[in-house]
């Protein structure tokens, strides 16, 4: 824990600020350029009482939570309307849960927070202060992502709690106050206030506009596990009924009086632009609009989808040459082999972690092994493309979108079409699958360029093949490996060096206790958009050192489970993991010819995910049968929308694992639809068995932490049946598999 | 103009007849439950019931499918019965997650039971693999057609 003084604050220049997390007082007597008349006009409507940032109350005693993140199918919504109707004591049948609007003020300031800062405790006089300091900061980044399976771990544990539990204690206390009672004669329960020695009970409607008046205690007093009601309960998902009956609302469905479509083309070379345009055909074509030529891609603007799509693969374009016209993969791979090369000699290099004298342990060891380790780049391909809604009329930039950065999409489009960022005003959609990408901006800029230039409403659909070829990648990555054994089998030296990091800046560090340890990294830049993409640095950096660390436990002629096992012993939630994952897939237990089991083991996130899978060889061919998953994540508010996470989290991993790549020719993206980017289907898919463990640490996310760990279980398995080692991503690059 | 019989209701549209039947479903009709997903016949977000069957409505072109009796996700639950099973099974085994596919995912797992009352793993494997699910929950869809399928023994049940 950092230890933060009141003066250290000051000095820092932080303290400023008032009452922010839980908000303010709504009611009479406020001063100019509070907030709350803001807050107000945003969200509420009608009669409810804007309680404070966060909680509406209406008069028929719906109670109303405003999560400032977006859901895509990760059970948001669910999952922090929970946590803050637990602690408010509110009715879970009478709740509802709204979308914070991409404004400043809904900023997202409590994951930077978290980020920045973990673990910061800070006296409570001193609260509010620190998180207006992160306000600020997360309104000047236009901070309002869903990411980094940070919702429930930050905003959940550090936000929506917190003012779920001030807000029960400020309906409390106005309710005492007209009763005339003290407030710890009082008890709340679903939405209403009790005092049970006079028998008085009246809903929290009744209490909410005296509550808005009061000061809001920044560290209310928090349930404890045995108090919650709806936390660690399986809730059943509150967006799931819509998306069985055709009727949820994603972007792409976007209706207004007067829509036009458009499709678009982008030169291929990233970073390339539009050299000549030939639309001479498109624009005598049915239905035709509009052709534009907006330097970067080109847009055909049509009364229907189909006909703007027809269009524009009619026009003929070409391109300025760039210098990536000749990059391919090959030489992306060339590249980072010199630079790892060079980083052998200590040049340009960074390290994350140094331990004891890995070099010198390494010479000296009786048996070293070397191995090398790369992974392709990935596209997101989220079952919804990219798409985007937008409308330029009377000044305002309306756009209709599903959004991961709602405010940072919404400042990127108003500075494309140089416009104050509060004439933007974005409807963000259900996603139809996030991962990472629609936390970028690309696509909403382009649509706004385009109603820019008309004076109707455009929607913009990107084909799947620009979709797949434009997208922001999962980089292609080489990790160079060396390990050290000494002559009783013990492992003293493990060197990482590796390519390209991003985030989080501790993935490539390791659980084991190993005394000698050297990993670092060097850069090498190229003209492939990066983007986070699920479990981001996680996705390979667990393949790969869950895979050398497999290698040194057979050149150490040791189980692969129990080697961990005993270079985990001062990780205790490691521990419990592990053994929980051994003992549910019967480790150790014989297995017929052609069947093996590979284990890994992954933190991620504040997660700790352990994972068997049992891999049988059919036909030359990888089979993966069955995923055993033991998940510690602290605790799990929704234990069902947890377990939905891991096994999204173990497919979205092994379809990558066995056929994910794409690859760069002549400076662009050689795959483009599903036929040649392949994904798992329900024929390939593996039974998956989850077991949570709520071992009472820290919360943490859910998102991503079961990805990382499938890819190193399968290959390890593989290795048990093969004895062949893949040191190289997607599985189907190996050829052909014969059983050893 | 192509007339068109959509979930029971005979609506003509303007749209040129090479029109895929997705988008004349989804832009001329306004049903959007039916979903783009690759323009291919890859993915099965687009899936509707022709005459029964399951297909891709992204490679049909509207002409093709004049006089044929076609079922989108919106037609599917009935006004006094409420939820189809299978739409019922999906919400207790709480199956979507993004939701995107699952229109299509239900259209295919329907057009299933109807032929197959009681599918085997394979018979599902078979149904379902042109439906691809990005979130992964193949192993929730597979549960939840099964539930269905066990729903639609009981004797109350008037069938797919």
């Amino acid at each position: 824990m950092n230890k933060w003084s009141r003066r250290g604050l000051l000095t820092a220049g932080v303290l400023t600020g008032g009452a922010l997390l839980v908000g303010v007082g709504v009611g009479v007597g406020v001063r100019p350029g509070h907030r709350a008349p803001k807050l107000r006009a945003l969200v509420a409507s009608g009669d409810e009482i804007l309680v404070n940032t966060w909680i509406k109350i209406a008069p028929d005693n719906i109670v109303t939570v405003i999560v400032p993140h977006t859901e895509m199918g990760q059970g948001v919504f669910t999952a922090l309307g929970a946590m803050l109707a637990d602690e408010l004591d509110a009715d879970w049948d009478r709740l509802r849960v709204e979308t914070a609007p991409a404004d400043a003020e809904y900023a997202n300031y409590i994951v930077p927070r978290f980020f920045f800062a973990p673990g910061l405790a800070v006296p409570g006089l001193v609260e509010d202060s620190i998180n207006g300091g992160f306000l600020r900061m997360a309104k000047s980044m236009k901070f309002q992502t869903t990411g980094g399976s940070m919702s429930v771990r930050g905003t959940g544990e550090h936000g929506l709690r917190i003012a779920g539990a001030a807000t029960r204690e400020m309906l409390m206390a106005a309710a005492a106050s007209k009763w005339g009672v003290r407030p710890d004669e009082l008890r709340t329960e679903k939405s209403f206030v009790f005092h049970d020695p006079s028998k008085r009970s009246e809903p929290y409607a009744n209490f909410a506009a005296a509550a808005a008046d009061h000061m809001p205690p920044s560290q209310p007093r928090l349930k404890t596990p045995s108090e919650y009601r709806l936390m660690g309960k399986p809730l059943q998902r509150l967006d799931i009924p819509a998306k069985v009956d055709g009727s949820a609302q994603f972007a792409i469905d976007a209706s207004l009086p007067g829509l036009k479509y458009a499709a678009i083309k982008a030169p291929p070379v990233w970073g390339s632009r539009i050299a000549t345009m030939d639309a001479t055909t498109a624009k005598k074509m049915p239905g035709v609009a509009n052709v534009l030529n907006m330097g970067d891609f080109v847009a055909v603007v049509a009364d229907r989808y189909w006909q703007a799509k027809q269009a524009i693969d009619t026009v003929k374009l070409t391109y300025v040459e760039t210098d990536a016209d000749k990059v391919s993969s090959a030489t992306i791979f060339a590249r980072q082999r010199a630079a790892l090369v060079k980083a052998q000699g200590g040049v340009d290099v960074e390290a994350d972690r140094k331990l004891g004298d890995a070099a010198g342990s390494l010479a000296t060891a009786a048996k070293q092994i070397e191995a090398e380790y790369r992974v392709p780049y990935l596209a997101h391909a989220t079952m919804e493309p990219m798409n985007c809604t937008a409308w330029l009329h009377d000044g305002i930039c309306e756009i209709w979108a599903g959004l991961q950065n709602p405010l940072g999409s919404r400042g990127a489009a108003a500075d494309a079409i140089k416009i104050d960022p509060d004439s933007v005003k974005i409807h963000n959609r259900l996603l139809g699958g996030g991962f990472g990408r629609r936390a970028r901006p690309d696509f909403t800029n382009q649509a706004a360029r385009i109603a820019a230039a008309v004076n109707f409403p455009v929607k913009l659909i990107w084909s799947r093949e620009e979709d797949m070829t434009h997208d922001h990648y999962r980089p292609a990555v080489t990790s160079l490996f060396k390990g050290g054994l000494d002559a009783k089998g013990n492992t003293i030296a493990w060197s990482n060096h590796y390519l390209e990091r991003h985030d989080p800046k501790e993935a490539a560090l390791i659980p084991y206790a190993i005394p000698n340890q050297y990993i670092g990294h060097s850069e090498v830049k190229t003209h492939v958009p990066f983007g986070a993409w699920r479990s981001v640095d996680h996705s390979h950096q667990g393949f790969f050192t869950e895979s050398f660390i497999d290698e040194l436990a057979h050149a150490a002629a040791q189980d692969p489970y129990r080697f961990r096992r005993a270079l985990l012993q001062q990780s205790p939630r490691h521990l419990v993991a592990l053994d929980t994952v051994a003992k549910m897939s019967g480790w150790g237990t014989p297995l017929p010819s052609g069947q093996g089991r590979g284990i890994a083991i992954v933190e991620s996130f504040g997660t700790i995910v352990a994972e068997v899978a049992l891999v049988e060889i059919e036909a030359g061919k990888a089979r993966v049968r069955h995923v055993w998953c033991a998940s510690d994540p602290g605790f799990a508010v929704n234990p069902n929308g947890f377990e939905a996470q891991m096994e999204s989290g173990i497919i979205f991993g092994l379809t990558a694992a066995l056929f994910g790549e794409i690859s760069i020719e002549n400076g662009a993206a050689v795959q483009s639809n599903f036929d040649d980017y392949e994904m798992l289907r329900m024929g390939d898919a593996p039974v998956i068995e989850v077991q949570i463990i709520n071992s009472g640490a820290a919360v943490g996310g859910g998102g991503e932490p079961g990805t990382p760990p499938i890819a190193p279980a399968v290959t390890n398995a593989i290795f048990a049946i093969t004895g062949r080692r893949l040191r190289e991503l997607p599985i189907k690059k190996a050829g052909e598999l014969v059983v050893a | 103009m192509v007339g068109l019989q959509v979930n029971g209701q005979i609506r003509e549209v303007t749209a040129a007849p090479d029109t895929p039947l997705l988008w004349v479903i989804r832009d001329d009709l306004g049903l959007y439950g039916t979903k783009f997903g690759c323009g291919a016949g890859l993915c099965g977000a687009c899936t509707v019931h022709v005459d029964g069957a399951p297909l891709r409505s992204c490679q049909l072109r509207v002409a093709d499918v004049e006089g044929k009796q076609i079922q989108t996700i919106e037609a599917l639950a009935s006004p006094t019965a409420g939820l189809h099973p299978v739409q019922r099974a999906w919400i207790a085994e709480q199956v979507p997650q993004c939701g995107y596919c699952q229109s299509g995912q239900i259209m295919s797992a329907v057009a299933l039971l109807r032929t197959t009352p009681d599918p085997s793993d394979a018979d599902i494997d078979t149904a379902m693999q042109g439906n691809i699910c990005r979130c992964g929950m193949y192993g929730r869809i597979r549960k939840a057609i099964k539930r269905a399928a066990a729903e639609s023994d009981k004797p109350a049940f008037g069938g797919f």
